[in-house]
């Protein structure tokens, strides 16, 4: 018969405390592992979408973190506004003149190159329009390239897919400037249908309902990106509605920023000239990825825009923020554990007056001293890490039991298997130590018991 | 097999002062010999006994088992000499409760360097009477029946000694002659000395060597003979 059989049946003995026991053990462990799951989701889904599928984001002066955190995460208030001609910098080879012919305005220097074309190198640049909201959801004005030209994925490889309807287009026949496209959550949530209509409201998601309605074209399959959680209208029509001009000085005669408008649109109805159009953020790609930072240094010394890179950003959000809420969390959890090797130190504690006798008796059939204290140990340890198995083991099945709902919420699939990661590793020696603490003061009791005294007779 | 010379074991009162318990010249057991040792309550011979199996250290005098001198050796060497040498049957069984018979036995051969044998430990049930209850837990035996799986475990490391202390006071008449047999014959099969207490003259009358501990003791002559 082994130490461990032996172990094994003083645990038995003990019955109702060591189940009790374990099960504390087990609790504390599983609080561990929910913590590391908890933070590996949200690490995967925001490592995720730092690679947004762009390099750079241009916005309004301030901060580069708030910045990213609105283009990126449509979180927090839209830092301020930049004017259209700056986005048309950024527009490589001739687009800078081909968009102003297309879309018209007075610009000065129609015909000459964007200033940070050379830097584009193949890539793009894509507008976007924040400001407006679907009930709680961002509304994103942007152009159809935001669709087509920008891909996503941790190989930042997949193409935004449609699982209904199609993107929307600059100008349509039948709806005008006038389409949307919704994020798989968004339409999810919101009931909505291709073919059904949206109206945004201004400035948050109580604020006053502009009177332009949005014909839905399209809805997008679930990316795990904070894409599923936004409305996309077609920047043309964001423009028309009102209050999105600047220089909207006179609210009686609003179409009078619609009369300057260029030879391109002759055939459709006219856009808001270039001059009068503010934008966000710039997402811009650069088609060599080296180039992305000389354009930051170049784009920031200019002092007329703030360029961020959104992998640089996310990393800092994680370090500043997210990193101590993780140790936080776990500095709780581990209390937890250590709280309950303490309830196995009482518990088997408690019982070794009982056990005194028992502890005489295998002394007297020739057990060593350290080997009655080697057995209370191991008590503690058996007790300790089956303890700590269960609630492992409860831990990654409540994940995957939850892992639809996970899903949903923030597109990282979570199986019991991918949310192991090598910090739970450090479960093993943490238990063990902890058991070694919780059994030592029994475990001494034991090898000091009397045998002579403790016999009876 | 046995032998003890100028034995001296005091205890420690909480007044300071020291209660003089054992003093023993001479004693002497061969090999496969069974010794009856008789005498007065609070005389002294679990006292003995305890020293003899190493639980006890004396405070003078050598005690050599099978050429060993346990009294040179540290506590972990004795521990081991008991392990591999002694068996013990005490008044109170001392099973424990938290194992089945054949468990209890088996501990009887864990803590020694020998084979751990379960077929003898079911062998030794077996021998005892106890073959169809060797799953059962001392709480659902019988008196007499705990008594027989603890004298299975004491036999289980085959010992060459076995000590048993009043191995039947808690026993019914009837089935104390049963036990006091299966003692007897298992050492004398096996070959082991056997030095066994009692204050049953009937028990102590069947035996061919009765050492009465006053005889031995001179603590219990000098108290007698304050007594006078
Ligand atoms: N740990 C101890 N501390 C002090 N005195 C002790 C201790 N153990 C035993 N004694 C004393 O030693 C004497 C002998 O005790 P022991 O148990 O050896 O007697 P015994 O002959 O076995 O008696 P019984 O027949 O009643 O079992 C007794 O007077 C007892 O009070
Ligand atoms: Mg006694």
């Amino acid at each position: 018969m082994n130490l461990f059989h032996i172990a094994w049946r003083n645990m038995q003995q003990r019955g109702l405390a060591t189940i009790l026991t374990m099960l504390s053990m087990a609790l504390g462990v599983c609080m561990v592992v929910l913590v590391l799951g908890i933070s590996w989701v949200i690490t995967e889904s925001f490592s995720r979408n730092s690679n947004v599928g762009y390099n750079l984001i241009v916005g309004a002066r301030g901060g580069s973190l708030q910045l990213t955190l609105n283009a990126v995460y449509y979180l927090s208030q839209p830092v301020g506004t930049i004017p259209y001609e700056l986005f048309l910098e950024f527009l490589p080879g001739d687009g800078r003149a081909e968009e102003i012919h297309r879309v018209g305005g007075k610009i000065e220097e129609p015909d000459r190159k964007g200033l940070y074309s050379p830097y584009m190198s193949g890539g793009f640049a894509i507008p976007v329009c924040l400001g407006d909201y679907f009930g709680r959801f961002r509304v994103v004005g942007t152009t159809p390239d935001f669709f087509e030209k920008l891909q996503y994925g941790e190989m930042n490889d997949l193409k935004y897919r449609f699982a209904s309807g199609r993107n929307f287009k600059d100008y349509d026949a039948e709806n005008g400037y006038f389409e949307a496209v919704l994020g798989a959550q968004c339409a999810a949530e919101r009931k909505c249908q291709v073919g059904d209509t949206l109206k945004t409201t201004h400035g948050d998601p109580e604020g006053d309902g502009h009177g332009q309605a949005f014909k839905i074209v399209g809805i997008l399959e679930p990316t795990g990106t904070p894409n599923d959680r936004a409305a996309f209208i077609n920047i043309e029509g964001f423009y028309l509605m009102e209050g999105h001009a600047r220089a909207f000085e006179n609210p009686m005669h609003p179409d009078a920023d619609k009369e300057d408008v260029g030879e391109g649109g002759a055939q459709l109805p006219p856009r808001l000239a270039l001059e009068k159009r503010d934008i966000t953020a710039i997402l811009v790609r650069t088609g060599n990825p080296m180039f992305a930072m000389n354009m930051q240094t170049t784009v920031k010394k200019s002092e007329v825009a703030e360029a961020a890179s959104p992998i640089f950003e996310i990393g800092n959000l994680f370090s500043n923020f997210v990193d101590p809420v993780r140790y936080a969390l776990l500095a709780v959890t581990t209390v937890v554990c250590f709280v309950s090797a303490i309830s196995i130190l009482v518990s088997i504690y408690n019982s070794m007056n009982e056990r005194r006798r028992d502890i005489a008796v295998m002394r007297a059939l020739g057990a060593r001293r350290d080997v009655v204290l080697f057995v209370v140990l191991l008590e503690s340890l058996l007790i300790a890490c089956l303890g700590g198995l269960l609630g492992w083991l409860a831990g990654h099945s409540l994940g995957a039991v939850a892992s639809s709902m996970i899903e949903y919420r923030s597109g990282v699939r979570v199986t019991f298997v991918n949310t192991i990661t090598y910090y739970e590793l450090w479960l093993i020696p943490g238990l063990v130590i902890l058991a070694t603490i919780a059994g030592v003061v029994p475990a001494f009791v034991a090898y000091q018991t009397n045998v002579s005294k403790n016999l009876g007779a | 097999m046995l032998a003890i010379q100028n034995l001296y074991r005091s205890f420690l009162l909480p007044d300071q002062t020291r209660l003089p318990v054992l003093d023993i010249p001479h004693l002497h057991i061969n090999s496969g010999e069974q010794v009856v040792l008789i005498g007065e309550s609070g005389g002294g011979k679990t006292t003995l006994l305890h020293c003899i199996a190493g639980i006890l250290t004396p405070d003078k005098g050598t005690i050599e088992l099978d050429g060993i001198h346990i009294t040179k050796l540290s506590e972990a060497g004795r521990d081991r000499v008991r392990a591999a040498k002694i068996g013990y049957v005490f008044q109170t069984f001392n099973l424990l409760p938290g194992f089945t018979a054949l468990e209890n036995v088996r501990l009887g051969m864990t803590f020694g360097t020998g084979k751990h044998n379960v077929a003898r430990a079911i062998n030794l049930l077996e021998r005892v009477g106890l073959g169809d209850r060797m799953h059962h837990r001392p709480g659902a035996l019988s008196v007499g029946q705990q008594q027989r799986v603890a004298v299975a475990r004491a036999l289980a490391n085959k010992p060459r000694l076995l000590l048993a202390d009043e191995p039947t006071a808690n026993i019914d008449p009837s089935n104390q002659q049963k036990i006091i047999d299966l003692i007897r014959e298992n050492c004398r099969e096996e070959g082991i000395a056997l030095l066994l207490v009692t204050h049953s003259m009937h028990v102590a009358g069947q035996f061919n060597r009765v050492q009465q501990l006053e005889q031995l003791n001179r603590v219990c002559q000098s108290t007698a003979a304050d007594a006078h």
